[in-house]
């Protein structure tokens, strides 16, 4: 059970719940705001995101469409630069590589191609990630495909009120938005979904509890990992970690990250995608340059291994994907080091 | 070519040496086994005696000069072997093959025929940027602060506990004084004013002081204390020590006999004889009883090994010898480690309460404090009884109040039952 902060009135709800209440408050209030992708209308998405919506707003602005994710993202494109809000749902994010052109050479670089005349106010809903034994075409990280875009928005929230407070923030932001959807969260994570005009800032990260001994910087599962493993550790080895969510890939909140480093004096970064070329990478990069002076141990990296894919058997699945055991294991090593 | 005489191991833990005095000068006629230098450790002095005969060439250490275990302190010209002036080596004709200098060591066979090279008190220390920045900012060296991290490194927290103690150590003294924000040493130290006696500080004494200084700072210690009613021990004592005297040449002081009862209730309880060593705690199988004896100038705790299997006479036997080697300044290395346990008889000077400092890294600390005659609550009435305190400290992280009560009360219990029928062999 997550709490929201700073919220008053509050109900219990799951993530999915949190994403369908939230575009169903978003489209009610404004009616620039559509949602479009394969079997989001009379069907109400593949796992019910969309539910009811059709019912509420019809076929113009719950829209059902082919089986093309470049065409779904290339609608979304066309309508915000004829003034529209629309949220692009790829049924899956390992979908998303059939729109990359569209994503990366259209929306990312819209502003700046022409001069600030027009812009890509998108979302790009991306249900993404392992651990629901969906295999190779149901499972994947794709962030750090978007993540040496500059141009794009990237948002990873996991809790309600997180989830709530950023896909408001990405729906009313004036440029393209990939918001990242773990589906092993839509019914795991529950937690108080603020009511009303709760809206987060993004590019700021979160941190999720504060510790003195060593900062574990993650986003998604990995992240609830983290913060399990946390109080473990705390209960039973005395050890107080700080558990950074970052919220926001893309921009990287820096600063937070410093400031929470040079506290510590140890990071661990965790993340589900793989090892090289992942956003952690570039959060150990930041802390080596610009915390260097308040190290006390090596940066380590907590990753999947690097392999093509997510394996299709539950048991070689499991073996390649991060558990608490593996974070709590990491944090361990590192605070005694 | 003259042999080269290197630094001895004056001990397991011992790592280096300070040169105390030369006992020859060079050019000096010397026997074998002749002594040729005195050599001060933290743990011992001792006089090494030279492994040949000759003349002694050079004297490579000075006086004071602190040399690591393997390092070159002396060469000497052995009898019968080709003199080589020093002129020669300095002209640069040692190319010959067998120019390398042999290297003895002055305990020959066993110790050390190959030098054993220094090591870790002479070994860079690698320590973290964060380390360094808090060393810089605070002018603490890292090398004075006691390492937790893995492999003894020296952490970011460590340092922080080492800022902190310093912090909290001085801080209320300059505030008593109003002074400016404190920024390292108060300032009246490092000054004098007339008629102060300056006392350097001893190599034993800053001995003392780090010891001390580390377990304070790294055990926390709890207390506990009971009272003993050794009546019918003293009435034993008092009977037979005349008697004692003239038969084992020594006194029969109580000491033996409270090391007697401690290292029964230690059987009966060893977790009390253990050590706490970061990720584990280890109880050790042979229960060595350290015996603080103190001195002109300091204090010293010699062991007595395997006090467990020593009669109440054994061990009045070992702890005179201890105790008198410790006052001459003839204990070897081996007398003073491998304590398991330690007794201190701060009874001896009239104490009736301590709070002693556990001996690191054992995990407790026994004061037997002076036997007074007192009223005492006998039954329903009031008696005159002999009453012994038993102090004890503990370090909290290997041992909780219970079982250090069970522990007391079982010393305790034996203490009382001491009397004419208990067999002194």
């Amino acid at each position: 059970m997550y709490t929201a902060k700073g919220v008053s009135r509050v109900a219990v709800k799951n993530i999915i719940e949190t994403i369908r209440d939230t575009m169903y408050e978003e489209m009610a209030k404004d009616e620039r705001v559509i949602l479009l992708g394969e079997d989001v209308g009379v069907h109400g998405g593949v796992y019910n995101a969309s539910q009811g919506l059709h019912a509420a707003f019809g076929s113009e602005r719950v829209v059902d469409t082919p089986i093309a994710e470049s065409s779904i993202v290339g609608i979304a494109i066309g309508a915000a630069l004829g003034g529209l809000l629309p949220i692009a749902e790829i049924q899956f994010a390992d979908f998303v590589h059939s729109a990359i052109d569209q994503i990366i050479s259209e929306a990312a670089k819209m502003r700046y191609r022409s001069n600030n005349d027009f812009h890509c106010p998108i979302v790009i809903r991306l249900p993404y990630g392992g651990g629901i034994t969906g295999g190779l075409y149901h499972s994947q990280c794709v962030e750090a495909l978007f993540f040496s875009t500059p141009g794009l928005k990237i948002v990873a929230p996991t809790t309600p009120s997180d989830v709530k407070g950023l896909l408001r923030a990405a729906i009313h932001d004036p440029d393209p938005v990939i918001f990242l959807e773990h589906k092993l969260s839509y019914r795991k994570i529950k937690g108080e979904y603020p009511e009303g005009e709760h809206m987060l800032e993004i590019g700021k990260a979160d941190v999720k509890r504060e510790g003195t001994d060593l900062t574990v910087v993650s986003y998604g599962m990995t992240m609830h990992y983290a913060l399990e493993a946390a109080e473990t550790l705390f209960a039973e080895e005395g050890i107080d970690a700080e558990v950074v969510d970052l919220c926001s890939l893309l921009p990287l909140d820096r600063e937070t990250i410093v400031e929470s480093v040079k506290k510590t004096g140890k990071l661990l970064v965790v993340h589900e995608d793989n090892l090289t070329g992942g956003v952690g990478g570039e959060v150990a990069a930041t802390v080596a340059s610009e915390a260097f002076m308040y190290l006390d141990a090596p940066i380590q990296r907590l990753a999947s291994p690097d392999i093509p894919a997510t394996p299709y058997s539950p048991k070689l699945e499991h073996a390649m994907l991060l558990s608490e055991d593996d974070v709590r294991a990491a944090m361990l090593e590192l605070a005694r080091y | 070519m003259p042999k080269e005489i290197a630094m001895p191991k004056l001990g397991e833990s011992v790592v280096e040496g300070v040169i105390g005095r030369w006992l020859k000068a060079e050019g000096d006629r010397i026997e074998e086994d002749e002594p040729l230098v005195e050599i001060d450790t933290d743990k011992v002095n001792a006089e090494v005696p030279s492994p040949y005969s000759g003349v002694v060439y050079k004297l490579v250490a000075s006086e004071g000069e602190t040399v690591p275990v393997g390092g070159i302190i002396a060469m000497i010209q052995v009898d019968g072997e080709e003199e080589t002036a020093p002129a020669a080596d300095e002209a640069g004709k040692g190319d010959e093959p067998n120019a390398a200098p042999e290297v003895a060591s002055p305990f020959g066979v066993g110790i050390s025929a190959e030098v054993e090279r220094p090591y870790s008190a002479r070994e860079p220390h690698l320590y973290s940027p964060a380390v360094r920045r808090l060393a810089q900012e605070s002018g603490i060296d890292p090398s004075d602060v006691q390492g937790t991290g893995a492999g003894g490194r020296v952490t970011k927290k460590d340092m922080e506990r080492a800022i902190e103690a310093r912090r909290t150590r001085q801080a209320p003294a300059e505030d008593f004084l109003g002074s400016a924000p404190f920024r390292g040493r108060p300032e009246s130290i490092g000054r004098t004013a007339e008629g102060d006696e300056v006392i350097p500080i001893t190599r034993m004494r800053r001995t003392i002081a780090e010891r001390l200084l580390h377990s304070t700072r790294t055990v926390p210690h709890a207390w506990t204390t009971v009272e003993v009613d050794v009546t019918s021990l003293v009435k034993f004592r008092e009977s037979i020590k005349e008697e004692f005297r003239r038969r084992e040449g020594i006194n029969l002081t109580y000491l033996p006999f409270v090391v007697k009862a401690a290292v029964e209730a230690l059987r009966e309880y060893p977790i009390l004889n253990s050590t706490w060593e970061e990720d584990r705690i280890v109880i050790k199988k042979h229960i060595h009883i350290g015996i603080a004896v103190d001195l002109d100038d300091g204090l010293i705790v010699p062991v007595i090994r395997d006090a467990d299997q020593r009669s109440i006479v054994g061990l009045a036997r070992s702890i005179s010898d201890l105790a008198t080697r410790a006052r001459s300044g003839a204990l070897t290395p081996d007398d003073v480690s491998g304590g398991t346990f330690t007794i201190n008889n701060t009874g001896a000077f009239g104490s009736v309460l301590s709070a002693p400092i556990i001996n690191y890294p054992q995990a407790a600390i026994l004061s037997m404090e002076t036997i007074t005659r007192r009223p005492v609550v006998v039954g329903d009435a009031i008696g005159i009884r002999s009453m012994m305190n038993l102090c004890m400290s503990l370090d909290h992280r290997v041992l909780d109040g219970a079982v250090c009560g069970r522990f007391l009360k079982s010393v305790k219990t034996r203490l009382e039952a001491y009397d004419s029928n208990t067999p002194l062999y």
